[in-house]
């Protein structure tokens, strides 16, 4: 019989944000509790209040460096709404969708190959010294450089259409403030077919990592839950931009489908913990304990019924034939995932450029005021719901942000328990490889924890080990 | 146009001048531009900002107000001018709350612009007094947010001499001197969208805001995206 313990792995690393986990050991050397905490604060939701509407979509896109596109669209639809425009001109969706494959397409690629590849490539388990991407790019150039230059082309995309390649100025309430030139959109098309076929063979690289390493998936962080995303009304296809809510359980069965966005809040409930800065959202009818779902990738794979661009809608049919059609439950299929969005990114990419939409004139679309707006969208990590309130004299009195992290965080605090219990418990000694597949599995997620509490600040995990009286005896921090 | 009646020297370069001409006047006539932000064409002068600040006879004058005279000899490009003009414009932004990032006249404003001109990338060398200061949305066309404003005046002259209104007026004293509006906020005074006191051009900043048109602008097209404040004085320059 050992002392119980507390380890705190802080900062979390190759993550967005700033967050720790800390793991409760008991005398038996067993995993009592183990947390992820979001130990950042950030306010949007308050200090957005008493500014004026047309600044929201600049305003919010502050909440992240890495998908401000996410937030700047979804802020902008919800600002449609109170417009009164319910249909953009076709110019306007077009660009905005534009827009949003382009850092859907960069974000991935961002997280891939410089967030998740060390750990794929070099092991969970390997010298911490290796698990970075100048090794990646050491022992891989070809795919190095490949990386780099997927992520400058989404980053190229967005810059066409807002102006910057971070924080643009693109969407505005009602629409679109620039149409794309032909010099730029010449540009893009030039390297289109090249991002198609490295966007397959980083494909090719995440499906064989999952298949080859199929008993690791299937019981790391692996675990029935709902999945919840946006699908195209009608028909049900993988949409981003833009459709209706539909959750699904853990066997595939429709808990909602065909919901109109703007009742998020009678399907879903946000709880709040006393130990995080993040709440819990789940679903209302199912409860806390039956109702927490994921979002992002994966759970658009599991909800989408098909994809309707012709290379994708193929990696869907190989992806869902591996799970014999139903939903798949794992993490880290997660990349897999990914990795076909980045393909679907660039075919909606290559047929938005040939589209003469794009240098349409009619920009703007002008309606009748209405005091509230929902805007939800599919960002990179998952679905991003925003919603406003604003008066009479045009200033916003109430913000709700519900991000894509902020929904994953029962299911990131779940993967944490389920991996520390089989690689921590039991150990008398905790080394800093075990650590790393605690990362390992919240990376799969790919969490935004800025984005998800609304801070300053680097993006550094801490673990901590904790007796069963409560004192801290073993903690590791690593500064980001 | 009448013979120049004499001639001053700026920087080394001799100008013609007319009599009643400010040194700035015949400046941006020459080509010469002298930096400013409270001074806008149209507008009587103020020289409160103090940005146009040269040295004209060893002494240090507001070349918006001050004449011109034959012979006077004035520095205005020198490292020390530029210096001076540069802490003037640092001040104003750490004195109020100027946030360019989430700024709808970002690119064209002509503080900003004013800072590039100048060097002036990052405000870092005093504290910020981060004022609590309103922002005025009551008006059903036009907003005022007073944290960006810099009290240059422009809108108080254009409303007072222009619009023939006086909407706006200064109040308070010293550093607690504010441009306020002539009532309890905007909507209770009679300014309309119409005035040149609420057109694009009058306010240097973000202060006055024509309502719903913020960001329609794409960057790479506004005002100062392409060439720096000043430029277009200095295109007609004869040397």
């Amino acid at each position: 019989m050992g002392e119980p313990r507390l380890i705190e792995i802080s900062p979390v690393t190759r993550v967005e944000g700033h967050g720790k986990v800390t793991i409760h050991l008991n005398d038996r050397n067993e995993v009592d509790e183990a947390r992820l905490h979001i130990v950042e604060f950030r306010g949007f939701e308050r200090f957005i209040r008493g500014r004026l509407l047309w600044e929201v979509p600049v305003i919010v896109q502050r909440l992240c460096g890495i998908c401000p596109v996410s937030h700047h669209l979804a802020a902008a639809k919800a600002m449609d709404m109170i417009v009164g425009v319910d249909v953009l001109p076709p110019t306007a969706e077009k660009m905005r969708r534009l827009m949003h494959y382009g850092q859907v397409m960069q974000s991935h690629v961002l997280h891939f190959f410089h967030l998740a590849a060390p750990d794929l490539l070099f092991g969970f388990g390997a010298p911490a010294e290796r698990r970075n991407i100048f090794e990646v790019i050491r022992e891989n150039p070809e795919l190095g450089r490949r990386a780099v230059a997927m992520r400058r082309f989404g980053q190229e995309i967005i810059e066409a259409t807002a102006g910057k390649k971070i924080h643009g100025t693109g969407a505005v309430p009602g629409g679109i403030n620039r149409n794309l030139d032909i010099a730029t959109r010449d540009r893009l098309l030039a390297q289109v077919e090249e991002m198609l076929l490295w966007a397959q063979d980083a494909l090719a690289l995440a499906r064989g990592y999952t298949l080859d390493h199929a008993d690791l998936v299937a019981n790391f962080a692996a675990f029935p839950s709902n999945h919840m995303a946006l699908a195209r009304a009608g028909d049900g296809a993988l949409d981003l931009y833009h459709g209706q809510l539909r959750a699904i359980d853990a066997g595939g069965g429709t808990i909602f489908e065909g919901v109109d966005y703007r009742r998020y809040h009678d399907l879903l409930v946000e709880d709040v913990r006393p130990w995080s800065y993040m709440k819990f959202p789940f679903i209302r009818d199912l409860g806390p304990e039956a109702g927490w779902y994921r979002v992002g990738p994966l759970a658009r794979m599991n909800v989408a019924a098909f994809i309707d661009t012709p290379l994708a809608d193929a990696a869907h049919r190989d992806m869902k034939a591996a799970t014999g059609g139903r939903p798949n439950n794992t993490a880290l299929a997660n990349h897999w995932a990914r990795m076909i969005e980045v393909l679907h990114c660039v075919e909606k990419i290559r047929d938005l450029l040939h589209d003469t939409d794009l240098q349409g004139t009619d920009l703007i679309a002008t309606g009748e005021r209405r005091r509230e707006g929902i805007g939800v969208i599919e960002a990179p990590r998952g679905n991003l719901i925003h919603h406003y309130e604003v008066d009479e004299h045009d200033q916003v009195t109430f913000c709700n942000l519900i991000v894509s992290t902020t929904h994953n965080n029962e299911g990131m605090n779940r993967a944490v328990k389920d991996v520390a219990v089989r690689y921590l418990g039991g150990q008398e000694r905790i080394s800093e490889g075990m650590l790393n597949h605690v990362e390992v599995a919240i990376r799969a997620f790919d969490p935004c924890l800025s984005c998800a509490t609304h801070a300053l600040g680097q993006m550094p995990l801490q673990v901590e080990l904790i007796d069963a009286g409560g004192r801290v005896i073993d903690s590791r921090t690593r500064n980001g | 146009m009448s013979e120049p009646a004499f001639h001053i020297t700026i920087d080394g370069v001799q100008i013609a001048a007319r009599p009643g001409q400010t040194i700035m006047e015949a400046a941006d006539e020459a080509g010469i531009y002298i930096p400013r932000l409270c001074d806008h064409e149209g507008l009587r002068h103020q020289g409160s900002c103090r940005v146009c600040t040269v040295k004209a006879g060893g002494r240090s004058v507001s070349a918006c107000t001050q004449p011109a005279a034959p012979g006077l000899v004035v520095e205005n490009e020198t490292p020390h001018m530029v210096k001076l003009r540069r802490d003037l414009v640092e001040m104003l932004f750490h004195e109020g709350n100027h946030l360019c990032p989430i700024c709808e006249a970002s690119g064209n404003c002509e503080l900003q612009a004013m800072a590039y001109r100048l060097g002036l990338t990052a405000p870092s060398r005093f504290p910020f007094l981060q004022p609590t200061r309103p922002l005025d949305a009551s008006h059903p066309d036009i907003a005022l947010d007073t944290n960006r404003c810099i009290t240059c005046g422009r809108c108080i002259r254009a409303s007072q001499d222009v619009d023939h209104k006086g909407v706006f007026g200064y109040v308070g004293r010293g550093i607690h001197r504010r441009v306020a509006v002539n009532g309890p906020d905007l909507a209770h005074t009679d300014a309309a969208i119409t005035d040149h006191a609420i057109s694009a051009e009058v306010c240097p900043v973000g202060c006055i805001i024509r309502k719903r048109v913020g960001f329609r602008i794409p960057i790479g097209e506004r005002e100062f995206d392409a060439a720096l404040i000043g430029e277009e004085i200095e295109e007609h320059r004869d040397d």
